[in-house]
């Protein structure tokens, strides 16, 4: 019985195939091989039949039978290889002139090649000859002896035959070798994959430092593995994270609700408890919005939508809608940027993102405080967002782009903890970064963006990077 | 109004049929998809509200292609729990006037089905909005309320407009920032009542009688005084 999984076996077939190409490549070099020496020996023969054919015939024709006769035994005469074979012949078939005692029957018409035992001298030989015709009834055999040449080819034979079961013995083992070669190298990236199956999602796939193409596919399903591992972090911060965080104010519909069925003294009171938990329920419902909408922004499937875009009247929409808050509270926010800001992406998610930042210092500025929106352009455009308020300590910068995160001084005022992680998932979408920095006193937020010139031509140069880079 | 839902949570339907008729329309009601597409394409509506996923193997979208297909310019709203960018983006290019995902206000349902209405009729090119003794003229950019000018900033103005276009109707917050600043997402903080606030400073401060109303958990409106 074959085993059915090794017929399966990628690394049998490229064994196999390994062993085809090695014997054809073989069979072509014994083919010319042959050709260019057994061949040419043959061809060499043929053509000085023909030569002697045409020197003879011309002797015929000037000198007649007793000049052909006498160049015959001249030619036999001066043969130092001893290889010629001469027959003149009459009508009758008997011999006048030459090497052979008499006419072997068997080379019946002039034309083919004849090759055919043949004694000479009273040694059996091979010889290979060519009748023609001559006027007057004569019959002329041209020939050599080529019992040496048959000897050669005899043993070239051999050789080759021997060469081609070597060969295929070599591609034998060959085949073996890549296929255990194949084999091993899988092995590795399998074992990694039944590891992580297994749940030991901290094994990689071991690098055999050579940077072949091997290595390059390790290196790429490591890179997937890291990034999706990233995204599984992500995912269980987030379910944490609602487990935590939706809690209290699910817990505080709840009992508002149940306080104002077992307490409420007036359909008013209901009215009014009922009214609450709605907007609470509201409020949880924005955060669910929140979070998907930074979900989806992080699975990068918005990423078609990119276009070019300015950004400059977006900063001035932004300061625009934000300003009459600002002014409300005696802030001045002030809006410095170039005429034009070309950009590249999604633009209602920057907007999105600004909007959040500029949110943020607006609602933490102290009262007639200055928020200043910046845009700057240089390799990459920098929207910087400042305040005056009381900033974000250094030991929570780090943590104040997680979802859910407030800092101890946010605590107090309204908000879900997820505008900065909107913002940092945009800036990430865009191949950006967000940087939050010390404003002496206050916050500076830096969201750098790519500028357009640059990501078109990133992207027309290369598509597939941007999207393996994420 | 006589409207269309097309609606499968029976909870869900019942409370915004309710609502509707309260607030004084004609409701008719399908809660399947087949059911709907039938209603929807043989009788005549003022609005559809369209839940996108239904039983029936017709889901709200496939009623809303077949609708258009067939050059049935209905207003719709479509209603749906799929909230992501590009499921909206979809339901737009799919041919629905507005979308409105779950979980909603009813003020906000109503808001925009009603808003729907008006930009059915297809007014044709105004020139010039007037509520009562307000005046604003498209053309020139020029507000005037009882003969008198009042300067307004190029935001202020379409915020004006907006209200105005929507006269004695309910404008909710959300709209109001999809309308006027092309924004679709939620601010969390009170943006929208601030810019309103600073509106009415000049529109109806100066003047004996209001115009631009507060509607309680709902968002504005812009109404000539009840006599």
């Amino acid at each position: 019985m074959i085993d059915r999984g090794l017929l399966r076996s990628a690394g049998l077939r490229f064994g196999a195939m390994y062993a085809v190409l090695l014997a054809i490549s073989a069979a072509a070099l014994a083919l010319f091989l042959w050709w260019s020496t057994a061949g040419l020996l043959d061809r060499q023969t043929e053509a000085a039949i023909i030569a002697d054919a045409q020197g003879l015939s011309e002797r015929w024709a000037e000198g007649g039978l007793p000049g052909l006769m006498v160049t015959i035994e001249d030619r036999l005469a001066q043969n130092v290889d001893d290889d010629a074979i001469y027959l003149l012949a009459d009508s009758k078939m008997k011999r006048i002139a030459g090497n052979l005692t008499s006419w072997p029957p068997a080379v019946s018409v002039a034309g083919p090649w004849y090759e055919l035992p043949i004694m000479r001298a009273g040694i059996k030989s091979l010889a290979s000859v060519q009748r023609y015709e001559l006027p007057g009834g004569f019959h002329l055999l041209i020939g050599r002896d080529v019992q040496v040449r048959s000897q050669l080819r005899k043993m070239l034979t051999d050789a080759l035959l021997w060469a081609v079961g070597g060969v295929l013995l070599l591609a034998t083992i060959g085949a073996l070798v890549i296929r255990n070669l194949f084999r091993r190298t899988l092995a590795n990236i399998s074992a990694t994959s039944v590891a992580i199956a297994g749940g030991n999602f901290a094994q990689r796939v071991r690098l055999s430092g050579r940077g072949d193409e091997f290595d390059q596919i390790a290196e790429v399903i490591n890179d997937m593995l890291d990034r999706i591992g990233r995204l599984m972090d992500g995912v269980r911060q987030v379910s944490n994270a609602i487990a935590h965080d939706l809690r209290t104010p699910i817990t505080r519909a709840r009992t508002r609700l149940e306080d104002a069925a077992l307490h409420a003294e007036s359909a008013d009171d209901l009215r009014a408890a009922i009214e609450r938990a709605t907007q609470d329920l509201d409020g949880i419902v924005g955060v669910f919005q929140a979070l998907l909408r930074i979900a989806e922004i992080e699975a990068g499937s918005r990423r078609s939508s990119f276009a070019r875009f300015d950004l400059a009247p977006l900063l001035a929409e932004v300061a625009d809608l934000y300003g009459p808050l600002a002014e409300e509270r005696g802030i001045v926010l002030a809006l410095e940027s170039p005429d034009a800001v070309p950009a590249f992406g999604d633009k209602a998610m920057i907007q999105q993102a600004i909007a959040n930042l500029v949110d943020n210092a607006v609602k933490f500025s102290p009262d007639g405080g200055t928020v200043r929106l910046r845009a700057a352009m240089s390799a990459m455009i920098f929207v910087s967002v400042e305040d005056q308020g009381a900033g974000i300590p250094v030991a929570e910068r780090e943590r104040a782009t997680d979802r859910f995160y407030r800092g101890e001084t946010a605590r107090s005022t309204p908000g879900s903890g997820l505008g900065l992680s909107l913002v940092l998932a945009v800036a990430h979408l865009h191949g950006g970064s967000l940087q939050l920095e010390d404003n002496k006193p206050g916050l500076r937020a830096v969201l750098s963006l790519p500028q357009a010139d640059a990501v078109e031509s990133r992207v027309s140069s290369s598509s597939s990077r941007l999207s393996s880079e994420y | 109004m006589r409207i269309l839902l097309v609606e499968d949570d029976k909870d869900v339907a019942g409370f915004v049929v309710r609502g509707l008729k309260e607030a004084g329309h004609v409701v008719e009601h399908a809660d399947n998809g087949r059911d709907g597409l039938f209603m929807a394409a043989s009788e005549t509506f003022d609005a559809v509200i369209l839940d996108r996923m239904l039983p029936g193997g017709i889901d709200g979208l496939k009623i809303l292609e077949t609708l258009r297909s067939q050059k049935n310019a209905v207003p719709v709203l479509i209603l749906s729990a799929m909230a992501e960018v590009d499921d909206r983006v979809k339901g737009l290019k799919a041919g629905s006037d507005d979308y409105l995902t779950k979980p909603f206000a009813f003020a906000e349902l109503l808001a925009r089905v009603e808003a729907l209405n008006r930009r059915g009729k297809g007014e044709g090119p105004v020139t010039k909005l007037v509520v009562e003794d307000l005046e604003l003229d498209l053309l020139s950019r020029q507000v005037k309320r009882g003969g008198q000018k009042i300067d307004l900033q190029p935001r202020e103005f379409r915020l004006l407009e907006y209200l105005m276009r929507h006269a004695g109707q309910v404008v909710t917050r959300t709209m109001l920032l999809e309308g006027v600043w092309d924004y679709h997402f939620d601010p969390q903080t009170n943006v929208i009542d601030v810019h309103v606030s600073r509106l009415r400073q000049k529109v109806d401060k100066p003047f004996s009688t209001g115009l631009i109303h507060t509607v309680r958990n709902a968002g504005y409106m812009l109404r000539a005084e009840q006599p």
